[in-house]
């Protein structure tokens, strides 16, 4: 079943699919020893087009400006490479979420200027909302932004940055206004390189961990207004549109780890041979991979479904973009755990590519809104929709 | 740099069988590729117009189908692609096949470099590049694995060979056929995917080329397939050691026995 993809996306799927099968897989399990961002692998991906596939023709993107299929495309990307790598994956959806901001609230300056670059893949972006303080709750953001005449004076300290230090443009919320609450947070567009911009510790994962996470330090940091992205108090909005468009990209992540588990899993069960023949021909093992095939779909059709709904420009799928990140992530947790099981004692050796897997599904849980505040999103979203029922 | 590369497409062979009957390759149901030597051939080519400007003109003989293996070559970064097709053409050996080429790299007109793998997977023969040289009376370098300059006409490369390398230098134009450690051959990108779709690709008759018909086909090709075989494994020499005067010793012995001196 190839989900109605279109011809275009085939042959996204081809490229990306080559890419994380020949130059990725056999590369992975060194990476993530060795704590290490890929700029050999950042290139091939770069070279072949993927960083454009969301993006529009007129930035060097993929996208005819009168349709807007980008994050489908993306979205086929992502479970390719994923399916090799999710850490490598990374540089690309982390990308997407740093550049998402630009192309929701940027001006038409700030698009020609930082949307080329990005859509090649010749610089990378992060998107930077989390503090030590301030992760679910992100209205309590401690980095501000005081305006001194045409410029603004960020200080303050950003945590667990995706692309962090790779990345060359950040999309960084801050507060302009604490007294305002939510309503006082804005978002910049800051470059690396700027004074008084710097990176702090490197961090040390459990997984991904071939994808660079780092602390972002701004100490008196002078970036000009015309670096504001959105308006002045619209920080939060900004980040939220992001997230609603940018959670089938860490949901397609889910599913390619999971998806990719699933067929090593397969292979290694018709390989593997115990009592005289496949471990496969047990029925028990078969429904297990059974069990996780149908999880891997199920997931695949909710994810494909937003993403083309965000792409027909339905503005109301907040909901669903949330069940689909929080069940494809918690899905991939469930299909990595029982793909260690089938390749039983190998699957626990770092040697095999399981264990690491199980390490990388986690963080999908975990990251751009954790499932629990995805549920909560949910909650509020049927709240909503049955008292408006009444009216 | 006006480059032509010349490639095959060939059975992936492996995934290919032979009919212990008829010794020939069953073909059916097996996925034709690039020549994965003709792959390096091509990128060489490709990097060689990105360092230097010019174009890359990829060319190959073969029945229509032959055409997905041009496209495949121009999501792979080739410019242009030239198909020679005729029925005129069956059955040519590599002395019909490497002139057949090159009557075709004269119709190119202006070419400043031919760049072959070095042989094709199915027939193992290595003679159609350096074939299509001695046809055009070009210079020729085989088994090159690194060009190290191209500069006042002049390229230098480096020939593998079993024991190293040899430095050579001919002048332009010229042929070269290419080892697989010149280099890795890239991942088509998305952009010459859509420049393969779109690509119209000319096919050359016999005619098209001045291809004489005596020298094409099977008339023209004087090989004859007698028998195909696995030729048996090499068997294992035999070691000596020990001082030096006594190696020598046991191996005059050993070869004298064996009527060898």
């Amino acid at each position: 079943m190839n989900y109605l993809l279109t011809e275009e996306q085939l042959m996204i799927k081809e490229t990306a699919r080559e890419i994380a099968q020949k130059r990725i897989k056999p590369i992975a399990i060194e990476y993530d020893e060795k704590n290490e961002f890929p700029w050999e692998i950042q290139k091939i991906i770069a070279d072949a087009g993927l960083f454009g596939v969301y993006l529009s023709e007129q930035y060097g993107g993929m996208i005819d400006p009168a349709k807007t299929n980008g994050i489908t495309n993306l979205v086929v990307a992502v479970e390719e490479l994923s399916k090799a790598c999710g850490g490598i994956s990374l540089s690309l959806a982390a990308t997407a979420l740093g550049t998402l901001p630009i192309v929701l609230f940027g001006s038409d300056e700030q698009k020609q200027k930082y949307l080329p670059d990005l859509a090649s893949g010749a610089k990378l972006a992060a998107f930077a909302v989390t503090e030590a303080g301030a992760g679910s709750d992100a209205g309590s953001i401690q980095t501000t932004a005081r305006k001194d005449g045409d410029d603004y004076i960020l200080n303050g300290t950003k945590q667990w940055i995706t692309n962090g230090e790779v990345a060359e443009t950040y999309a960084v919320v801050a507060m302009t206004d604490k007294t305002k609450g939510a309503r006082g947070a804005t978002a910049f567009i800051i470059e690396k390189g700027t004074p008084g911009f710097s990176f702090g510790k490197k961090e040390d994962k459990m997984g991904i961990r071939a994808s660079s996470t780092y602390e972002l330090v701004f100490d008196d940091c002078k970036v000009p207004a015309s670096q504001l992205l959105g308006k002045v108090g619209q920080g939060f909005v900004v980040a939220m549109k992001t997230f609603d468009m940018s959670r089938p990209g860490v949901a397609a992540q889910a599913l390619g780890i999971a998806a990719g588990a699933l067929d090593d899993a397969v292979a290694y069960a018709r390989q593997r041979v115990q009592f005289g023949k496949p471990i496969i021909a047990n029925q028990g093992l078969r429904f297990l991979l059974a069990d996780m095939a149908m999880k891997v779909e199920a997931s695949r059709a909710l994810v494909y479904a937003v993403a083309r709904s965000i792409d027909a420009g339905d503005l109301k799928c907040q909901k669903e973009s949330a069940i689909a990140k929080c069940f494809a992530s918690d899905m991939a947790m469930e299909v990595t755990t029982d793909a260690v099981q089938v390749f039983g004692g190998y699957g626990y050796m770092k040697e095999y590519p399981m264990e690491k897997r199980m390490r990388d599904a986690k963080i999908t849980q975990i990251y751009e809104g954790t499932n629990q505040i995805q549920r909560d999103v949910i909650g509020h979203a049927l709240v909503k929709e049955a008292a408006s029922n009444e009216k | 740099m006006i480059i032509v590369v010349c490639i095959k497409q060939v059975p992936d062979t492996n995934n290919v069988r032979i009919n212990p009957e008829t010794k020939t390759l069953i073909r059916e149901g097996v996925e034709s590729i690039i020549n994965p030597f003709d792959c390096y051939a091509l990128e060489e080519g490709v990097r060689l117009k990105e360092r230097m400007g010019g174009k890359v003109i990829v060319l190959t003989m073969g029945p229509p189908q032959a055409e997905s293996a041009l496209r495949e070559a121009i999501s792979l970064g080739a410019d242009e692609a030239v198909l020679l097709s005729d029925r005129a053409f069956a059955g040519s050996d590599t002395l019909a096949t490497s002139y057949a080429l090159a009557q075709a790299i004269r119709k190119l007109g202006h070419v400043d470099l031919i760049i072959c793998g070095k042989q094709a997977i199915d027939g193992d023969t290595a003679q159609v590049g350096p074939g299509i040289a001695v046809h055009l009376g070009f210079p020729q370098i085989t088994y090159v694995r690194k060009i190290e300059a191209i500069e006042n006409g002049i390229i230098r490369a480096e020939r593998l060979n079993e024991e190293g390398y040899d430095v050579l230098e001919v002048a332009l134009p010229a042929m070269l056929t290419v080892v697989k450690e010149i280099n890795q051959p890239r991942i088509a990108s998305l952009k010459g995917k859509m420049a393969a779709k779109k690509a119209v690709i000319p096919t050359w008759k016999a005619a098209d080329v001045g291809a004489d018909p005596a020298l094409v086909g099977l008339e023209g090709s004087p090989t004859l397939v007698v028998e195909i075989f696995t030729p048996p494994p090499r068997k294992g020499g035999k070691t000596i050691t020990g001082e030096p005067a006594d190696i020598a010793g046991e191996a005059i012995r050993d070869m004298r026995a064996m009527g060898i001196v």
